[in-house]
């Protein structure tokens, strides 16, 4: 039995909707899970008050739709050391995001229907909504495509062998082919580890200096041109077109790859992780671990083509790679601990300080990349966005209010970040979810 | 509700249940003990001047007295990997100061069994280890067992990355054949001019070298001018970024090793790693030819030059017998540099004041 979720009238905010082009003063009232009406100030207070809403205060505030990360790892079945669905929803619920999509890499990898039912359980304890990628090979181990449909029944939203590479140019073919057919993006984790053994941070003079080996620019680049590749190919071939999206986007050349490769028209989107547009290699200074991710963190020239990617519109959407690890594991050797570091929790101060505060990029667009940008390459029509009978997924928070990251008092079970003690801009006020106001 | 509850680190509410995680306090990350020797560029060339002089005075110091330095005083040897020189040097260096050691190596330990680098750290200090002299195969132990300990970490060599005694003592053998006794009145001022004229060329397999690392990271901030040497496939043309911020000399990644030995003053050649060929499309043949270090090139470019090799050498490879055992070769010396700038490096670590401090 589910409780029905009571009406909630969020007024006095600046609503800024990106998908519907709107940024001004406007009342939202929800009802019943949905958008039921937005309108302008006051205007809803009869409405609300004849559905006995409850008023969510947001003067000062901005009102966005709940915040979409189509890139976390959440660890279960297999990690819940590290992080659960529940701790990491809960993460999720605290930086303002309301849905996500979780990657196959767990323990057993997710590659079947049972395990993508699994994760979607109510048992499951999520605060927000789960989106399981399934694997796109069985075990993801670059052999044997899975079966799309049944995992797209069981739920599905994608499929990924997310951590590896999806390396066999006919798998990739194939998977490219599958997908399309049930309507669902392949996404690829772009790393050619015929060429990144024993790496672990970017090819550069620091990874020369430390004596740690460098993943090239090229190991990332070489797969995005293969797969652009592939999907023209097919483009030319089939009927159902392919939906190729690059996962953490990290270098200039592969970035220019799929700018290209728009211009062609082909169907390709990519995302981009706030630490590769945050921070250089210059963070893993006396290996820190905390600065250990795959794809790396790269050069400077990077970084800033990253944000270039995200102002000229060629990156769609900005994911976080959310990746828990315990402490232990990331308190050893730098070339053997784990890639990976949080990201749910500080995406929207990173965002905000990065593009809209450093860049001036307007907050419709800077927002745009974690809601409409997410939710077009996922192809959902009622979430990103919050016009009338879209979900009640909304993020309130104060725009200029900075507040202090501390990942020992963070949600996740994990304390891998780089961004501890970090000052951000744009305090969280609320989180809903189906009209569930579930966090302050 | 929004408008009033404010959202601060240490006060937020749990959304759920709390979390019991704890956070290690132990561990502190980028903060070693300041009397770690972890890399040289951690070292002023004030500190590089000290232990260079503090060498001298131990050197000449009676035994009677250096062996009472450090009485009582325990020095944990950390090995991880196999060592002659590097271990038995640090070892007798602590035992001619009297210290008593204690040897862990990786095949004789809890390691074996897969206990992690910071806990045997901190099994060693809880046994009363006063500090630790590591040897590891990965890049960046050291470091990472000095913020788990908070103890002087001495690096005896991690990975790739460096081998910091060893460039001390490549310094101080340097600087005796420029300086002769003057070294030994122990008045060496080390300055950005010490080494200015001074051409060092290190010749072979850089890129994996921690040796190599060491020394081009010291020397050309005391004025060197450092000639890399190797053929691309050893010695990437990035390695030229080894050079130090406000070095006063410089880094040249050079191909001709012939050129470079009549340039040189100093000839530093590596051991070719032969573990690592497998991997790397070397012909050796074709590296003899090019890149040994034999008495026929020696003579016709470099008849003054001295030649060094941290060892261990694979005789009849980069170097030949006749010049690893002639005239210009200081590599014996070295190893005796080696004793001395070690028992330098474990009484600086030693007497400093235990508390910790950022490097």
């Amino acid at each position: 039995m589910k409780a029905r979720s009571k009406a909630t009238l969020i007024r006095g905010g600046r609503l800024v909707d990106p998908a519907n082009r709107v940024d001004a003063l406007r009342d939202v009232l929800l009802a019943d899970g949905r958008v039921s009406a937005v309108n302008a100030p006051g205007k809803l207070d009869l409405a609300a008050k004849q559905l006995g809403a409850e008023i969510l205060v947001a003067r000062g505030c901005v009102v966005a739709p709940g915040l979409i990360d189509i890139h976390v790892h959440l660890r279960e079945p297999g990690q819940g050391y590290k992080e659960t669905i529940a701790t990491g929803t809960r993460a999720a619920v605290a930086g303002g995001f309301t849905a996500v999509c979780c990657m196959p890499n767990t323990i057993p990898v997710n590659d079947s229907a049972e395990w993508t039912l699994w994760m979607q359980a109510p048992e499951r304890d999520a605060l927000a909504a789960v989106f399981p990628v399934a694997a796109a090979t069985i075990g993801s181990l670059g052999e044997t495509v899975t079966d799309y449909a049944q995992l797209k029944d069981a739920g599905a939203v994608a499929v990924s062998d997310d951590g590896k590479p999806i390396l066999g140019d006919d798998v990739m073919r194939q998977c490219l082919v599958q997908a399309a057919r049930v309507g669902m993006p392949v996404i690829q984790h772009a790393e050619d580890t015929r060429l990144t053994g024993g790496c672990s941070m970017n090819a550069g003079p620091l990874a020369f200096r430390l004596g740690l080996r460098g993943y090239s620019v090229e190991a990332e680049a070489g797969i995005v041109r293969r797969d652009l590749k592939l999907l023209e190919e097919l483009d030319r071939k089939s009927k159902a077109t392919a939906h190729l999206h690059v996962a953490h986007l990290s270098t200039a050349a592969a970035l220019d790859e799929v700018r290209r490769a728009k211009k062609r028209g082909l169907r390709v989107t990519c995302e981009v992780a706030p630490h590769h547009f945050t921070l250089t290699d210059a963070a893993v200074g006396n290996y820190n671990t905390h600065a250990k991710m795959y794809p790396p963190l790269r050069a400077e020239l990077d970084r800033e083509a990253m944000i270039e990617g995200l102002l000229d519109g060629t990156v769609d959407c900005i994911a976080t790679d959310h990746a828990p690890h315990a402490i232990h594991e990331k308190q050893e050797e730098f070339d053997r601990a784990p890639n990976g570091i949080l990201g749910l929790e500080t995406a929207l101060g990173l965002t905000l300080r990065m593009l809209h505060g450093e860049r001036g990029m307007s907050l419709v667009k800077t927002l745009s990349m974690l809601t409409s940008g997410p939710a077009a390459v996922m192809g959902w029509k009622d979430r990103g966005h919050l016009a009338k009978g879209a979900r009640a997924d909304v993020a309130v928070f104060a725009p200029d209010a900075s507040w202090t990251y501390s990942a020992e008092n963070g949600e996740s079970r994990s304390r891998n970040t780089p961004f501890d003690g970090w000052k951000l801009p744009g305090r969280l006020r609320a989180t809903v979810v189906s009209g569930v106001v579930t966090s302050v | 509700m929004a408008g009033k509850t404010t959202r601060q680190s240490g006060e937020r509410a749990k959304l759920g249940g709390a979390l019991d995680t704890q956070v290690s306090r132990a561990f502190s990350p980028g903060v070693v003990h300041p009397a770690s020797v972890i890399s040289v560029t951690r070292l002023t060339l004030d500190d590089v001047e000290q232990i260079l002089e503090l060498t001298t005075v131990l050197e000449r110091e009676p035994v009677e007295r250096r062996s009472k330095r450090l009485a009582h005083r325990r020095v944990a040897l950390l090995f991880y990997e196999s060592s002659t020189r590097t271990r038995t040097s640090f070892e007798l260096a602590a035992k001619t100061l009297g210290a008593e050691t204690t040897l862990v190596s990786a095949l004789s330990s809890s390691i074996e069994k897969g206990e992690s680098l910071k806990d045997t750290g901190l099994n060693l200090k809880a046994l009363g280890a006063e500090a630790i002299v590591l040897r590891h195969p990965n890049s960046g132990s050291a470091q990472l067992l000095a913020e788990a300990t908070g103890l002087p970490v001495l690096n005896a060599g991690d990975g790739m990355h460096e081998h910091p005694s060893q460039a001390l003592l490549d310094l101080r053998t340097i600087l005796s054949w420029k300086l002769g006794d003057k070294l030994l009145r122990g008045k060496v001022k080390v300055s950005d001019t010490t080494l200015r004229g001074v051409t060092v060329t290190i010749c072979g397999d850089i890129f994996h070298s921690r040796v190599a690392r060491s020394n081009a990271l010291l020397l050309p901030r005391l004025g060197a001018r450092v000639l890399l040497c190797g053929p691309p496939i050893l010695l990437p043309e990035i390695a030229a970024e080894l050079l130090p911020e406000k070095a006063s000399g410089h880094i040249e990644v050079r191909r001709d090793f012939e050129e470079c030995m009549r340039e040189s003053d100093v000839l530093m050649m590596l051991r070719i790693q032969k573990e690592r060929l497998q991997n790397l499309q070397l012909n050796l043949s074709e590296y003899v030819a090019e890149y040994q270090l034999g008495p026929g090139r020696l003579a016709e470019f470099a008849p003054k030059a001295l030649v060094l090799h941290p060892g261990p050498m694979v005789r009849g490879l980069e170097i030949t017998a006749e010049v690893a055992d002639g005239a210009q070769s200081a590599i014996l010396e070295q190893v005796t540099h080696g004793l001395s700038v070690r028992r330098a490096l474990l009484v600086r670590a030693l007497s400093a004041a235990k508390k910790v401090g950022s490097a």
